[in-house]
């Protein structure tokens, strides 16, 4: 007992951390005490603040780096610019969330999340016009838990934080208005596999502390270099412990629960899952990967090699058979896991700044995506088959073309973000070592070309169809999310080098 | 290594053993009890409760306890070593009473605690 000795926590660099969950916890009140009526603007102001709030905390602590709370946490570059991009992409979902125009439908959710689908209490519910607010504090618990998953330096925060991220994530899936067996079948096989993973991931923790006697991932690193232990342990816990990070990142041969559970959500919880989950994900992932195992790189690298062309290939073979829309989006965001892969692989400075910047790109063209797909609208809710979107550009010129221009950014077409992204990355790959891998990348991504421009080809040249779907009016906060990811993609693909040097200047990671 | 092996081939010894034995040493005579799920709630088939849904109130019921108990388990530890974690533990404690009890003030506002 008398060895104990507090730890010194420096609070101001946790702040980006601390503020989502702070707002999450009013949220939580506001729930509790705020009226009815105006509990939904209530909690959409405290969520934004919130995560403005950090996204300044994250502005201000910019070139600094703090390791506090005894080793456990390590705020640098990386993890702050991490930060930064889920705050953004928070903002968006928010915006995205928030929307409860009539021509949306009266927003993505479902009125009472607790009645049977089909049941008399769920279309007493529907015509109340109530709903449920929890999805805002669901969403900033979440986002902190994002927060923290980059930060985290030690192996058993990160397994917390990665709790804290996913139980919201699981919940927030069965909230669907419509469709809601499929958004409730969404959230059991969430949750089944997630905590499947997430016992993989306890498996590889616990042998990886069996291995250096630390779960600092620091003392991993000074372990591994240092003889006199077990090498066994070390890629036996090594092999699982990734198991568990590539499942949230989505990467094949662990992508199975992508394609469903993207489809059966609600679609700004599915934006949500596709940007923001992914980032913090490969931030953890980077970390791991970078500070733990960087040394050790001519040993797992020839599996990071199979995991990331399977990933490319996977997600953009699959990507071209689907016939729904938010499907044929979810193979996408495999196919661009493995396209962040190649910059693990590099495991070098480029490789990470060039990864940070895919992040962000890739991170709110899908944002901006998914919250164009929400508008496209059939009498029973969103059109997502994809011959139901034939002839939409002709009829609905703007929705058109801003799907175009993300579809276009995905695909990675110069004067787009998603260009300079992959460039970043596949650059930083061959610098790396690892061109064959860069080759596959660029084949696969003309490959997914094909699907995306098919989109567009059907948007604009072909006949619309009879009684098609309604391009509805967003509301502001559709309108506002549509409008950042489209000034993002444009921005990011003419100017990109402003914050190409940030994210330079945020590598490499301190531990 | 090998004490766990035969310690897994005990203890699947003896699980094949006992259910053979029981199938063959045990009398079999049915009643409406001995087919119902042993303590583990309401029967789900054919039909629910009422011919409804369960009812959530169990689970209520359920993670309010989990919710203090998490509580309890967090502050005997801190009791007991109240001296050596000082102003400190002192500072986070409060911090972790206060989230639960917002928690509670959420149950409480949202009917959380009335039965009916």
């Amino acid at each position: 007992m008398s060895d104990f000795h507090s730890p010194s926590i420096a609070y101001a660099a946790l702040s980006p951390i601390l503020i989502p969950g702070i707002a999450a916890t009013v949220g939580v009140l506001v729930d509790a005490f705020v009226p009815r009526a105006i509990r939904w603007q209530t909690q959409t102001a405290v969520a934004l603040l919130g995560l403005i709030g950090a996204l300044i905390a994250v502005s201000v602590l910019a070139g600094t780096h703090t390791i506090t709370a005894d080793t456990a946490v390590a705020v640098d570059g990386p993890a702050l610019f991490i930060q930064g991009t889920i705050a953004i992409l928070g903002i968006g979902s928010i915006l995205l969330v928030s929307d409860r125009s009539p021509g949306l439908d009266g927003g993505a959710f479902v009125a009472q999340a607790a009645t049977a689908p089909g049941s008399q209490e769920e279309r007493e519910g529907a015509a109340s016009g109530h709903a449920q607010t929890e999805v805002f504090p669901l969403m900033m618990f979440a986002i902190t838990g994002m927060m923290l998953f980059p930060a985290s330096n030690d192996l058993l925060l990160l397994f917390v934080a990665l709790e804290v991220l996913s139980l919201p994530l699981y919940l927030m899936c069965g909230l669907a208005r419509r469709r809601r067996l499929l958004s409730q079948e969404a959230a059991v096989k969430y949750f089944l596999l997630g905590a499947f993973s997430s016992a993989f991931f306890l498996y590889g923790l616990a042998l990886l502390y069996g291995y250096a006697n630390t779960v600092s991932l620091a003392g991993i690193q000074a372990a591994t270099v240092s003889s006199g232990h077990n090498d066994n342990l070390l890629f036996l816990g090594l092999g699982l412990l990734a198991v568990g990070l590539l499942f949230k990142v989505g990467a094949a041969p662990f992508q199975s629960w992508i394609p469903d559970v993207y489809q059966g959500a609600p679609t700004p919880i599915t934006a949500f899952m596709a940007a923001a989950t992914k980032v913090a994900a490969f931030g953890a992932l980077l970390r791991v990967f970078y500070v733990s195992f960087g040394g050790l790189g001519w040993e797992w690298r020839p599996i990071a090699w199979a995991i990331a062309i399977l990933t490319m290939v996977v997600g953009s073979l699959f990507a071209i058979t689907q016939t729904d829309v938010k499907r044929m989006l979810a193979y996408s965001s495999v196919a661009h896991a493995g396209f962040i892969l190649i910059g693990i692989i590099a495991l070098n400075k480029s490789g990470l700044s060039g990864s940070l910047f895919y992040l962000l790109t890739y991170g709110l063209t899908t944002i901006g995506a998914f919250g164009t797909l929400s508008l496209i609208r059939d009498p029973d809710g969103e059109a997502t088959h994809l011959s139901r979107w034939a002839g939409l550009g002709r009829r609905s010129p703007v929705v058109g073309s801003v799907f175009a221009l993300f579809l276009l950014a995905l695909a990675g077409i110069p004067l787009t973000s998603g260009f300079t992204g992959k460039f970043a990355v596949f650059s930083a790959g061959v610098s790396g070592g690892a061109t064959p891998l860069v080759i596959v990348g660029v084949v696969t991504s003309a490959a997914a070309a094909f699907f995306y421009v098919r989109v567009i080809v059907m948007m604009f040249f072909a006949e619309p169809v009879a009684d098609g779907p309604v391009v509805a009016t967003p509301g502001g906060g559709t309108a506002g999310a549509i409008a950042i990811a489209v000034a993002a993609t444009v921005l990011l693909g003419i100017v990109p080098q402003p914050v190409l040097d940030l994210a330079n200047r945020a590598v490499p990671f301190y531990h | 290594m090998i004490p766990i092996l035969i310690l897994a081939i005990i203890g699947g010894g003896f699980a094949v053993f006992s259910i053979v034995a029981g199938s063959l040493a045990g009398p079999k005579r049915f009643n409406k009890a001995k087919l119902e799920s042993y303590e583990c709630g309401i029967e789900p088939s054919p039909q629910a409760f009422r011919g409804h849904r369960f009812p959530v109130k169990y689970y209520l019921t359920a993670m309010l306890f989990i919710v203090f108990d998490i509580e309890i388990i967090f502050l005997y530890p801190w009791a007991v070593a109240f001296n050596s974690l000082g102003m400190f533990g002192l500072v986070e404690m409060v911090l972790f009473i206060l989230a639960v009890f917002v928690v509670y003030a959420y149950v409480w506002r949202r009917g959380g605690l009335e039965w009916d």
